[in-house]
C-alpha cells in the first residue's frame, strides 16, 4: 500500500487546534502550519516572552479557554508536525507552497483544513493612515502580546463586540480611554435582548463591560457619523457628528474596526466555489454544515469560513476534521458531529443578533469625500476610484483593480477590498452582491522573489 | 515622542539596536514594531506621498509596517522579533 500524504491544516487558532486534535485522535498525523510563533490564533495569541501578567490579565473571562487550547495543542507534540512562523503562500495541483525558516517548501497533502481566521473590517475615513491609528485587533495585540498601549489618550471607534471588549481591556490595564465611539445608534443594542435566551452569559458580560466603562468615566457615544481623525503627522483629535451636532475630542491613539472579515485567499487558491453572504456582506467559500467546501478533500472552519467567533471556531474545526475522517472511510463519531452542528447552528442564530446590534455602516461609502485615501498601500483616493469607475464604465471589482490599482497593493485588498466593493456598488447603482469579489492571487502575502523562483525550479525538476 | 506606551516588560533585559543610526534599546519580547514605536512616532514614510506610517493591523495582514535595515533587507515589523544589533531605517521612503 502506498503511503498517503498527511492532511494539512492551515492555521493554529481555535479551529486549527481542534481540527488537529480530532485528526490525531483518529490516528492521523497532520501537518499544521501557522504564521504566528506560537499557537492560539489572534484571539488567544501568546506573548513572545512571559511577563508579570497572568493569563486572566491577558484573556479576561476567556482565560480558561485560552489555557485549554494552548495546553491541548502542546499535548499533541510528537503526534503531528507543526510549523510555526510558516506562511502558506500558494496552493496548486494538490500541493502547498509554504515559506518556512527562510526557504519555500512544497508539500503534498491529502485532506486540507483551512482555518485561516479573520482580520478587522474597516472603511476608509479621513486621517486613518496617521501613525497611532490601529485596527481594534491591532490595538488588542499591542496590549495583550506586547504589553503596550497605543497612546495616552485613546479613543475606540467602530462597531462590533470587539469595540467594547478592547476598550474595557485597555481600561483594566490602566490605560486612559478617552471615549468609545459607536457607529450604531443606541437603540441597535436593544437587539441584544433577543440574544439573552441563546447566550445569556455573553450578553450579560457585554452589558457588564459597558457599565464598567461608564463607571470608569469613559464617554460612550452612539450613532457617530462623519468621523475624521485630525492631525498632520500625528493624531491630534477625533471629530464626529452626532444628532446633528459637531463634536471634537483631543486624543493621541485610535483603535478602529467595523467587526471582522474572513481571510479567504487560501480557499480561493484551493479552487473553492464562493457565494455571496448577506450577513457578512462578502463572498465566502461555499460549505456544508460540516465544513466541506465545493472541492473534495478541502474543508474550511472558523472565522475564515464566515464570521462566527472563537467558540464556533473550536466546534467547526473539530466538525471539519470529523468530516475529513468520514470522507476517508475512517471511523468517526457521528453523534458528536451532530451535536457540534447543533451548537454551531445556535451560535449562528446569535450571530444574527450581534449583526443587528452592531450593524456595519455601509452607507459611509456613499458620502465618502473624494479626498479620503481609500487604498492605503497604493495611496489611491476615493475620488480617484470614483473617476476610474466612471471613466472606464467599470462594473466589476477585478476590473476596477486593473484600472485603478485598488486591491493591487501589498495587502492584496485585505484592507481596502470591502470599501472598494461598497463604493463600486453605490456608484453603479447595484447591490453589493453584484460587483464580484477580488480574486485571490499567489503569493497571498509578500514573499521574497528568490523563494518563489526556487520553489518553481524545484517543482519543474 | 513615542507612539506606544509600555505598560509591562519595562524591566526586561535590554536589546540594543539602532534607529536611523542612533543607538536605542528595546526589551526582550519586543517585536520590531514595538521596539521602534516605543522610541519614535513612525515606522516609515509611504512610497507615494512620503507621509508617516506606523502600521495598522499588527497581525501581518495589512503589510503597512514593512521597514528596511541598513543592509537593504526588508522585514515586516509587526511579525518580526527584535534581535540585538539590528540597524533599522525609518527615513527611507521606499520600504518595499
Amino acid at each position: 500500500m502506498s503511503e498517503r500524504p498527511q492532511p494539512l491544516i492551515v492555521g493554529a487558532g481555535p479551529a486549527g487546534i481542534r481540527a488537529a486534535e480530532a485528526l490525531v485522535a483518529a490516528g492521523l498525523r497532520p501537518l499544521v502550519v501557522d504564521e504566528a510563533p506560537a499557537c492560539g490564533g489572534q484571539i488567544y495569541r501568546q506573548r513572545l516572552v512571559p511577563d508579570r501578567r497572568s493569563t486572566r490579565d491577558l484573556y479576561g473571562p476567556e482565560a480558561p479557554k485560552a489555557e485549554a487550547l494552548h495546553r491541548d495543542f502542546a499535548a499533541l507534540d510528537g503526534k503531528l508536525d507543526y510549523w510555526p512562523q510558516a506562511l502558506l503562500w500558494n496552493l496548486r495541483d494538490g500541493r502547498a507552497d509554504i515559506m518556512v525558516e527562510g526557504t519555500s517548501r512544497q508539500v503534498a497533502y491529502d485532506g486540507l483544513v483551512l482555518a485561516t481566521g479573520a482580520t478587522d473590517r474597516t472603511l476608509p475615513i479621513p486621517g486613518w493612515t496617521l501613525p497611532g491609528v490601529f485596527t481594534l485587533g491591532g490595538a488588542q495585540i499591542a496590549l495583550k502580546s506586547q504589553g503596550c498601549a497605543i497612546g495616552s489618550e485613546i479613543v475606540f471607534l467602530g462597531s462590533g463586540p470587539l469595540l467594547y471588549l478592547v476598550a474595557w481591556q485597555y481600561m483594566k490595564a490602566g490605560a486612559k480611554v478617552a471615549a468609545v465611539l459607536d457607529t450604531a445608534p443606541f437603540t441597535a443594542k436593544f437587539n441584544l435582548l433577543r440574544g439573552l435566551p441563546l447566550f445569556p452569559g455573553i450578553v450579560l458580560r457585554g452589558m457588564r463591560m459597558t457599565a464598567e466603562l461608564k463607571l470608569g468615566g469613559v464617554g460612550l457615544h452612539y450613532g457617530v457619523a462623519d468621523v475624521r481623525i485630525e492631525g498632520k503627522n500625528a493624531i491630534e483629535a477625533i471629530a464626529w457628528r452626532q444628532d446633528g451636532m459637531e463634536h471634537r475630542l483631543a486624543c493621541d491613539g485610535v483603535g478602529y474596526g467595523l467587526a471582522l472579515r474572513s481571510e479567504t485567499q487560501a480557499a480561493d487558491l484551493a479552487g473553492c466555489r464562493f457565494a455571496f453572504n448577506q450577513r457578512d456582506r462578502a463572498a465566502l467559500p461555499e460549505r456544508d454544515a460540516a465544513g466541506r467546501t465545493s472541492v473534495p478533500g478541502v474543508y474550511i472552519a472558523g472565522d475564515g469560513a464566515g464570521i462566527a467567533g472563537a467558540d464556533a471556531a473550536e466546534r467547526a474545526g473539530e466538525r471539519a476534521a470529523l468530516a475529513l475522517l468520514q470522507d476517508r472511510g475512517l471511523p468517526h463519531d457521528a453523534t458528536r458531529a451532530a451535536a457540534l452542528e447543533a451548537e454551531l447552528a445556535r451560535i449562528g442564530r446569535f450571530r444574527e443578533v450581534l449583526e443587528a446590534a452592531f450593524p456595519f455602516p455601509a452607507h459611509w461609502m456613499r458620502d465618502i469625500a473624494d479626498s479620503t485615501t481609500l487604498c492605503r498601500c497604493e495611496e489611491i483616493t476615493a475620488g480617484e476610484v470614483r473617476s476610474a469607475i466612471g471613466q472606464f464604465g467599470v462594473h466589476e471589482l477585478n476590473r476596477l483593480k486593473a484600472v485603478s490599482r485598488v486591491g493591487m497593493g501589498r495587502c492584496q485588498g485585505r484592507i481596502c477590498g470591502a470599501a472598494a466593493a461598497e463604493l463600486l456598488a453605490h456608484e453603479t447603482h447595484r447591490g453589493i452582491e453584484a460587483v464580484g469579489r477580488l480574486r485571490g492571487q499567489a503569493p497571498v502575502k509578500p514573499v521574497p522573489l528568490t523563494l518563489a523562483l526556487a520553489a518553481q525550479q524545484e517543482a519543474a525538476e | 515622542m513615542a507612539l506606544l506606551r509600555r505598560l509591562v516588560r519595562a524591566d526586561h533585559p535590554a536589546i540594543p539596536f539602532t534607529l536611523d543610526g542612533e543607538p536605542c534599546e528595546g526589551r526582550a519580547g519586543d517585536t520590531v514594531l514595538t521596539a521602534i514605536l516605543t522610541q519614535a512616532e513612525r515606522l516609515r514614510l509611504s512610497e507615494f506621498s512620503a507621509s508617516p506610517r506606523a502600521g495598522f493591523c499588527q497581525m501581518g495582514a495589512c503589510q503597512d509596517c514593512w521597514i528596511v535595515l541598513e543592509s537593504g533587507e526588508r522585514l515586516r515589523a509587526c511579525s518580526t522579533a527584535l534581535s540585538p544589533g539590528m540597524r533599522i531605517l525609518t527615513r527611507r521612503a521606499r520600504a518595499a
